[in-house]
């Protein structure tokens, strides 16, 4: 099964982030891994978009992924990066199955709502919770990456490599899995359901693994955004921060991997511009641009690469 | 969503490709920046500017911020800070806005320390932040000064500082202080309920004080504590299981707009006739409540802040200055950005550097020491020398037509006190009945 043409791509741009991550300034390379951290998470709201749902509730996940780096670190003395980050994903795993028996049921505004309510409720018990700090959260120890120790690991360059390694593989896996039948199933099901249970095909059954799948990425984006900013806080579940996530995902639109990447990059240095250069008024000036994108490319910013392949064809 | 027609598709792809352009370039400006000139010393000032704690608490910090940095810069500061600049360097600010949580502000500060080089960070009003970025300011050996936030965690999250300071007083001391308060005024009270923010700041306030209370007023009944959602702004419900539990006294640690509007909304349905209410942080709507909160209503101000500064020449000059250029007196956030300032002029002016002092020099000069401030001598003598030990005040609020709000019956309480001895766990200190604690 030789290499399609954008995982040749995806490879290139991965490698190009790790060479350049010897020459490019400290802070250009945290931003990097925050966008790199929030583009995953961004990636399992583009997937449920691709089947007609939209989730306001992937903090939910994003924050189970944060905490479980934090806790596990804390109270389990794990300090491994990979084993932090595959606890965050068993958890997430085990709740988004069974949350998923019931989102399956629900369609549009009523998904959307169910999301948002259940990154609520784990708001709600982490603000309560006295001991994981409340609303102020607590700090994520010092972690090592399989024999490797970062001394401190936090905004060092090995979590920009973290972050790109996993972020290839999850972008790979994705591309080729947006081009499976079950990918295409989801898109099927977008267009219209009843037709896809004629085919034979279950729905609830393709939007379940759907939904897990995309559950599992968003707790591997919050895992490394926490092991990247060294603190956890129950405001990743709050759903302001899953609005930016879809926020994102519209920026990028749903037509390939990368667009989720290239719009977090873009959002979050339009945003640290923004608060640098207009410190009382940066939130409008994010809003201006990031409604000029919506005005200007109505499908995401990757409809800029497919229009110029449709007018040069 | 429609499908555009070729020649205006074409039109459109040229036009968002050159904004998409434009932002990517925008992205990349800044990229090789010069560094700073050497003839000034820059400052990032990190404080609410947007969302809730911004009007009460952020935008008079950065209004004090605004004053103090001005008349440094001239010289203007009465003794011993008469010098102009800060080790002859004259002070450059970047202000931040706060909002947006901790991962966003650790962003922040790395994009301050390494994209604008800033020589020293003064900010954070937030607990959380405060939590998420002083690791960060160890890490990236940066000169940076909590001035507001409240958590008695910070200096056990961060162990053995070296480059980060609080120049104000956790949230410990505030709820010590009002027990001890209460214990001298009102040693009759026998009913206590209180209302609370949801969240860590309220939850941790409530207790400290009802753990201090045990200790100082054995007798009192603790009836009821509401916690309502932070910015929930109506508490009809919460009065109501207030006045049913017939309190004498009512303690409160809310903040900023909720705290005001409990107040109004409390005293026109006569809770505040029945009971007495002692508001932590109180002093920040010392000249905005009017007549709507009653006369005896006991205010906190976070220790010898706003209108609990006492008479000096700095403190003279600062609310002078600060109602000239604003059009209020200083509330007690205002005044904590001066003290933070005047802490960083300290460290500066004493750094013994050529030039601009390094990050080692500046933490140095102000480990343990003893500076002049809006609030009288700040002495670092906590967290091994980088947290204030100051003392902790509170007063009755009175007002009338005539001589506008008054803080009357004022006792102000050692830091010795209020606060845990250093390395003491504060809960431990209170249930053990305060060992240590110099209270005369």
């Amino acid at each position: 099964m030789g290499l399609q043409k954008s995982e040749i791509m995806l490879v290139a741009a991965a490698l190009a982030i790790g060479l350049l991550s010897f020459v490019i300034p400290d802070w250009l390379a945290f931003t990097t891994t925050l966008a790199i951290a929030s583009a995953l998470v961004v990636l399992g709201v583009v997937m449920l978009m691709r089947a007609g749902l939209v989730s306001f509730g992937q903090g939910l996940y994003y924050c189970i992924g944060g905490y479980a780096v934090g806790m596990g670190g804390r109270f389990l003395g794990v300090t491994d990066a990979l084993l932090l980050i595959g606890m965050g994903v068993v958890v997430t795993v085990a709740l988004a199955m069974v949350l998923g028996l019931l989102l399956t049921r629900y369609r549009e505004i009523f998904f959307a709502m169910l999301t948002l309510a259940f990154s609520m409720i784990l708001y709600g018990i982490l603000v309560k919770s006295h001991n994981l700090g409340s609303t102020d959260g607590f700090g994520v120890g010092d972690w090592t990456l399989l024999w490797f120790d970062p001394e401190g690991g936090k905004g060092s360059r090995t979590v920009l490599w973290l972050a790109t390694g996993v972020g290839l593989a999850v972008a790979l896996f994705l591309n080729r899995y947006f081009g499976s039948s079950m990918g295409l199933a989801c898109e099927a099901i977008r267009e219209n359901e009843v037709r896809v249970e004629y085919m034979g095909m279950s729905r609830r059954q393709i939007l379940y693994i759907n939904y897990v799948i995309a559950a599992a990425i968003g707790s591997v984006g919050g895992s490394l955004t926490s092991l990247a900013a060294g603190h956890v806080d129950p405001t990743m579940a709050y759903w302001t921060i899953s609005g930016e996530f879809v926020f994102i995902a519209l920026l990028g639109g749903t037509g390939h991997v990368a667009a989720s990447f290239i719009a977090a990059m873009i959002f979050i240095m339009v945003r640290t511009y923004a608060v640098e250069l207009f410190p009382n008024s940066w939130q409008m000036i994010l809003g201006i641009v990031l409604l000029m994108i919506i005005l200007f490319l109505p499908k995401g910013i990757w409809s800029l690469f497919t229009r110029k392949r449709r007018v040069a064809s | 969503m429609g499908h555009p027609t070729p020649q205006a598709g074409l039109r459109r792809t040229l036009l968002s490709t050159a904004t998409s352009v434009a932002l990517v370039s925008a992205g990349v400006i800044g990229f090789g920046q010069a560094a700073h000139a050497e003839d000034t010393f820059k400052v990032g000032l990190v404080t609410f500017l947007s969302g809730g704690a911004s009007g009460p608490f952020g935008v008079p910090a950065a209004q004090a911020a605004e004053t103090v940095i001005r008349a440094i810069n001239a010289g203007e500061l009465p003794a011993p800070y008469d010098t102009a600049g800060v080790n002859g360097l004259q002070l450059e600010s970047v202000v931040i806005d706060e909002a947006g949580g901790p991962t966003k502000q650790v962003e922040e500060y790395r994009n301050l320390v390494q994209r604008q080089n800033v020589n020293a960070v003064i900010g954070y009003i937030s607990s959380g932040d405060c939590l998420a970025v002083g690791p960060v300011a160890e890490e990236m050996k940066t000169f940076t000064i909590a001035f507001d936030c409240g958590t008695p965690r910070l200096f056990d999250e961060v162990d053995n500082p070296t480059y980060l300071f609080r120049t104000g007083l956790d949230a410990v001391a505030d709820n010590v202080g009002a027990a001890h308060y209460l214990n001298d005024a009102k040693s009759d009270a026998k009913r206590l309920a209180g209302i609370q923010q949801n969240y860590a700041w309220g939850q941790d306030s409530w207790l400290d004080f009802t753990l201090s209370m045990e200790q100082l007023m054995p007798d009192v009944e603790i009836v009821d504590n509401q916690t309502p959602q932070i910015f929930q702004g109506s508490y009809g419900t919460e009065i109501s299981a207030l006045q049913t539990s017939r309190p004498d006294i009512i303690h409160s640690s809310m903040w900023g707009g909720d705290m005001e509007a409990f107040v109004a909304q409390a005293n026109v349905r006569g809770l505040l006739d029945q009971a007495t209410a002692i508001l932590t942080t109180g002093e920040s709507g010392l000249h905005r409540f009017k007549d709507q909160a009653p006369n005896g209503t006991i205010l906190g101000g976070r220790g010898p802040f706003g209108g609990f500064m006492p008479e000096n020449e700095l403190s003279e000059w600062f609310s002078k200055a600060y109602e000239e250029e604003h059009g209020t007196p200083p509330s007690y956030p205002a005044s904590k950005m001066a003290q933070a300032l005047l802490g960083l002029k300290y460290a500066a002016d004493n750094s013994g550097a050529e030039g601009v002092p390094t990050s080692e020099q500046l933490a140095e000069a102000l480990k343990g020491a003893s500076f002049e401030s809006v609030s009288g001598t700040v002495d670092m003598g906590l967290a091994g020398g980088h947290q204030a030990l100051q003392p902790m005040l509170y007063g009755e609020y009175h007002y009338s037509d005539e001589t506008g709000p008054e803080l009357r019956n004022v006792r102000s309480y050692k830091g010795a006190c209020v606060s845990p001895p250093d390395g003491q766990n504060a809960q431990e200190w209170i249930k053990a009945g305060f060992p240590g604690a110099d209270c005369n």
